[in-house]
Parts: structure tokens; sequence; C-alpha cells
């Protein structure tokens, strides 16, 4: 039911994003990229919250399932965050001519925040399964949400001119029907996150039972 | 079909790829829990008094 609505979601904001919304003056159509590339990266920053909450709650109420969960949300928001970079990258050229800039504190932050919880796979696998690899596994996750609100903010913190704002503190910088259609997108992204993870822990909730399973019949 | 536009349908284009190769692969594991389960079930079966 809920794919479904995440199916139906994702399907309303591409028809209100090519159809419905007015094309920006400045930019025009590659402007309609910005519909689905902020909504992705702010899933992506949701995630990595996500598996931090997780792994606060593993360390402070050590049970053992909060492992799993802050791990799969870790590993959705970097999936997030690679389709973030990508569009980004893929915008960029569209708008800058250029598929990176350096100068851009966001940019150069949101990679910095990326490869942070791409390093988390590396740690976490290095490390045996059991305790000891979900403590560092929850610690390492509980540092990198620290560098959220610094990808988040830097840009207006360091005046960075050359990644758009347009949420200000004047409100949204864009018409209405853009907004409605960027609050429908980040909606749909949302809810399709959401089923990934419930689908993606599932499954590696019940390999673990059937590994278990397994040992003992055999 | 303008350069803008190539840009925009390639963007999307990511972006639907990504969830189709996700969506196959936990298509892909689902299956192969699937048919774990089956082999754990049909072993349980034959360990049973009466299997």
């Amino acid at each position: 039911m809920l794919a479904a609505t995440a199916a139906a979601l994702v399907g309303l904001a591409i028809v209100l994003a090519f159809f419905v919304a007015p094309e920006d003056a400045d930019q025009g159509i590659s402007q309609r990229i910005f519909y689905f590339h902020v909504p992705i990266a702010l899933t992506a920053y949701v995630c990595f919250g996500w598996g931090a909450w997780k792994a606060l709650l593993l360390l402070w109420k050590r049970e053992e399932r909060y492992d799993l969960e802050s791990y799969v949300a870790v590993h959705q928001g970097t999936i997030f965050g690679a389709l973030t970079l990508a569009t980004g990258s893929i915008w960029a050229k569209a708008s800058w001519g250029k598929w990176w800039v350096w100068d851009s504190n966001q940019l150069v932050l949101f990679l910095v925040l990326f490869l942070f919880y791409s390093a988390y796979f590396m740690l976490r696998f290095s490390i045996d399964e059991g305790p000891r690899r979900a403590n560092v596994s929850a610690v390492y996750a509980l540092f990198g949400v620290a560098l959220i609100p610094v990808s988040f903010l830097a840009i207006r913190l360091a005046e960075d001119f050359i990644h758009p704002t347009t949420f200000t503190r004047d409100g949204p910088q864009m018409t209405g029907t853009m907004f409605f259609t960027f609050c429908v997108a980040w909606l749909a992204i949302t809810a399709l996150a959401y089923v990934f993870y419930r689908v993606e822990l599932l499954g590696k909730r019940l390999d673990a039972n059937l590994r278990e399973l397994r040992e003992a019949l055999t | 079909m303008s350069s803008g536009e190539k840009y925009v349908a390639a963007a999307y284009g990511v972006i639907f790829v990504t969830v189709l190769v996700y969506v196959v692969i936990i298509a892909a594991k689902l299956a192969r829990l699937e048919r774990e389960t089956a082999e754990l079930a049909e072993l349980a079966r034959r360990r049973s008094p009466g299997g």
C-alpha cells in the first residue's frame, strides 16, 4: 500500500514538474532538475540523521535491533547522497558549464559528508560481526551527523554565491506552483526512501533469521 | 532536443536507472530468501520424526 502511494506520488511529482510548474525565467528547462535534486539531497540528510538517531538508541538502550536499523538508514543515505551528487553535477554542467565547482562550499561539504558515510561501510565490514562492530559503527554514524548542519548551512554561513539559495529567511524564492511541486516531490522521495528502508530492513532481518535457522538445523 | 533538455533527461534518467537497479537487487535478494526458506522447510520436514 505504501509502495503504491510512493509510486503514485513520484508519478504526480513528475507530471507537476514537467507539465504544471512554470519554466524558470533565468535557467529555463534545466531548473526542472531542482524538483528532484533538492528533495533527494534533503532525504539523504534525513537518512543519515535517522541512522545517527538509531545509533544513539543502540548505545543508550543496548538493543541489538538498532544496529541493523542504523546500518540500513546509512545505506539509504549513501544511495540518495550518490544520486544528489550525480544529479547536482548534471545540473551544474547545464547551468554553469562545469560538472563540478570546487569553490562552492556546499558542494564540497556534501561530498565530504558522502565520503565520510561511504567510509562507514569499510569500517563496518572490517570488523567481525558482534557487539564491537555494532558499537564502533554506531559511534562513527553519530560523529557523521555533526556534518549535516554544517553541510546544510555552509552556503549561508560562507555567503557562497555559486550554489543558488532557494530557501531564505524571507521564505521560498519561487512561485506558489513551483513550491507546491517541490513539496509533492519531497513527499514522494521521502515515501520512496521509507519504502526502501522498510523492505531492505525486512530482507536483512529475514536473512539473519534464516542464517540462525540453518545453523540450528545443520 | 536542446542542450538543456538533454541534461534534464540525463538527470531524470540517472534517478530512474538507480531506482530500477535498487529494485532489481532487492527483488533478487527476496527471491534468494524465498528459495532458502523453502530449502530449510524441506530440511526440517526430512528431520522431523514423521518426515
